[in-house]
């Protein structure tokens, strides 16, 4: 080595100790669109976290960079301690990935589609009986063995996809808007499911464009974008949330909401039952509640997740947000 | 019940020995968000089919914008609007060419039909962008010209079958503060959706489980009455097994959820006081954090009640 006159390579990145997953300012871009500009994350083994945000957020490409499907312009991605690498079967037996969209054979049966990925990942038949079993009997599809996926419903077809992806084990499971299109009933068992699986130390990165989602998660990162606005527990940014939320009462909600939704210092706008609630920017609060009609009370209420997500959005979108309302 | 555009009463459908739909009634006001929720497979699609007149009832009786079915059913389909996330628009068309095109089907012609085609233009933002490939459109904008060209031949009642699937949580709000608009102008709107937090736009909520209706109120009243005992939100990052282990079983524990770093528990008599919570988890060798009542959801209303299902929910 001494006498080479070899430029340095630049280090490979080494993986943080301890950690079940971690991104490194990965950033990407799609011809003009920047996608993801800076996306660093940090999961401890058996952690169950939300990346929530509006649709082209960055989620997707985030989630694709971490699989090794998709290359990073630059940055790095670690799975399990492994560097993540298009094609590394390292990172591939590490992580199981349910994708948003088709990810199972239509035309096989759920027993087919579970054979075809227990062969991908070369599962002895023993194990895989075992597996499936076990498996089929937690996502209640056992009944359903030989029904095409095609022919399955929407949260069946979803439990099935989140089944193959858990096959081989994985310590990383990535779920990509996994309850889109599934009903009340399913979206609970599913989060059941993922709960157990939590509880056995496997490390779960849920994308959600659900508010309601995202609060079910240990730590949740406000994606917006491209990049993170915010990130921690979601208890944790509802109590750091610096705005105020109040309930508005009227005798006609829909007036009122229409009066409000373009006033600059109300940040988010939300039915709530009969009344209104809004989130209003801090140090307007009294400003604004002089501003409004003598008809109209108010209350001011703990805020919830959604707002926090709703008002950090509208921050960020803001023209030019007075410096002073920050404070 | 002043002035009802919806009036059902003993609604049935069977196919062969399977009951889809099971002596449902009620009514919907002139004027009224109703919503219609259910699990897959509960028989909110066959309750709209029948009220469209598109799927004749094995028995029972209903009116539809002041014409029985199945009767009279051309005419209420010319009565209503009907939009679904799926088959609406000709994806392959210009969006001037979906509105034509609809409007046409609708029968509007001359005067009428363009001032109806500037109007569903407006409504969905579009006027600027007339010739662009509806597939070109985002699926917030998609929607709303949807709802737009079902709105063509001005009917005073509109059918939404989860017209917000697979939008974007900005959109969807973008999206029901038009239908509000529409309420406001006079339209009744009847709507089915898989998203509990879009349930509190409506006036009215009616749950369907297993092809019966099985509550129908405000979704304050539904949370009023539909949800026993009481929700506490237990702080502290406990392991949700422990604390199962721990309270599982007890008299008067309904439910045990993992909720973010909390765990929400349900449940009503003693143990639904947070201070003897509290003392019941310390003696059990826990720290808990704060315990605090927390409100229920509709989620929590619809979970509650159709956990009595015996349909396979997917």
């Amino acid at each position: 080595m001494f006498g080479l006159r070899r430029q340095p390579a630049a280090p490979e990145p080494e993986p943080t100790a301890g950690l079940a997953l971690e991104a490194r300012a990965l950033v990407r871009s799609f011809g003009a669109v920047d996608a993801v500009r800076g996306m660093s994350l940090a999961l401890r083994p058996g952690e169950l976290y939300g990346l929530v945000g509006p649709d082209g957020a960055g989620k997707t490409t985030t989630i694709r960079m971490l699989t090794g499907l998709l290359v990073p312009d630059s940055g790095a991605a670690f799975i399990a301690g492994q560097r993540v690498s298009p094609g590394s079967s390292r990172t591939l037996e590490a992580l199981g990935y349910m994708p948003q969209q088709y990810s199972l054979y239509g035309d096989l049966s759920v027993h087919e589609n579970l054979w075809f990925f227990g062969h991908l990942f070369g599962i002895d038949a023993h194990a895989m009986r075992a597996r499936r079993d076990r498996l089929l009997e937690v996502t209640r599809l056992a009944r359903f063995g030989d029904r095409r996926a095609d022919a399955l419903s929407g949260g069946m077809y979803k439990k099935l996809a989140l089944a193959c992806a858990l096959l081989h084990q994985p310590k990383v499971l990535l779920l990509d808007e996994p309850t889109n299109g599934v009903d009340p009933v399913s979206r609970r068992e599913l989060w059941d499911l993922l709960h157990e699986f939590l509880e056995e130390g496997m490390t779960i990165v849920v994308a959600t464009p659900y508010m309601d989602e995202a609060a079910r998660c240990q730590r949740v990162g406000l994606m917006h974008r491209g990049r993170l606005l915010a990130e921690g527990g979601p208890d944790e940014l509802v109590r750091a949330f610096e705005h105020t939320t109040l309930l508005l009462h009227a005798d006609d909600r829909d007036l009122l909401e229409e009066a409000l939704s373009s006033q600059p210092e109300v940040l988010a706008v939300s039915p709530h039952g009969s009344a209104v609630r809004v989130v209003v920017r801090a140090g307007r609060v009294e400003a604004f509640r002089a501003s409004l009609p003598a008809a109209v009370t108010t209350d001011t209420i703990t805020p919830e997740f959604e707002d926090v997500f709703l008002a950090r959005v509208a921050d960020e979108e803001a023209p030019a947000a007075p410096e002073a309302a920050h404070g | 019940m002043a002035d009802p555009i919806i009036e059902v009463a003993d609604l049935s459908r069977r196919f062969g020995a399977f009951t889809a739909v099971d002596s449902v009634s009620f009514q919907v006001e002139r004027g009224e968000i109703f919503g219609y929720l259910g699990a897959n497979g509960a028989g909110k699609s066959t309750t709209i089919r029948m009220l469209c007149g598109l799927l004749e009832p094995s028995s029972g009786q209903a009116r539809v914008a002041g014409y029985a079915l199945p009767e009279q059913a051309t005419r209420v389909k010319s009565s209503i609007g009907y939009m679904s996330q799926k088959f609406s628009l000709y994806t392959d068309l210009e969006v001037a060419e979906n509105l034509a095109f609809f409007a046409g089907a609708y029968g509007l012609r001359g005067a009428r039909k363009k001032a109806r085609i500037a109007y569903a233009l407006e409504v969905a933002g579009l006027t600027d962008r007339q010739r662009v490939l509806t597939r070109d459109l985002p699926g917030g904008i998609r929607q709303r010209l949807a709802l737009a060209s079902a709105l063509l031949h001005e009917p005073p009642l509109i059918f939404l079958d989860e017209p917000t699937a697979g939008v974007d949580p900005a959109s969807r709000r973008a999206f029901w503060r038009l239908i509000r608009q529409l309420v406001r102008d006079g339209t009744t709107v009847f709507v089915t959706t898989h998203h509990l937090d879009e349930a509190e736009y409506c006036d009215r909520v009616g749950l369907m489980v297993d092809g019966r209706l099985v509550a129908l109120d405000t979704p304050d009243g539904l949370k009023r009455d539909h949800v026993p005992g009481t929700m506490l939100s237990i702080g502290g990052d406990l392991a949700p097994a422990t604390l199962r282990s721990v309270l599982q079983g007890r008299d008067g524990v309904f439910d045990i959820q993992p909720f973010g770093r909390a765990v929400h528990v349900r449940l009503q008599g003693p143990l639904a006081d947070p201070a003897a919570m509290a003392r019941v988890l310390t003696d059990a060798g826990l720290t808990p954090g704060e315990i605090t009542p927390t409100e229920p959801t509709l989620e929590d209303v619809f979970l509650t009640l159709a956990a009595g299902s015996t349909r396979q929910h997917a």
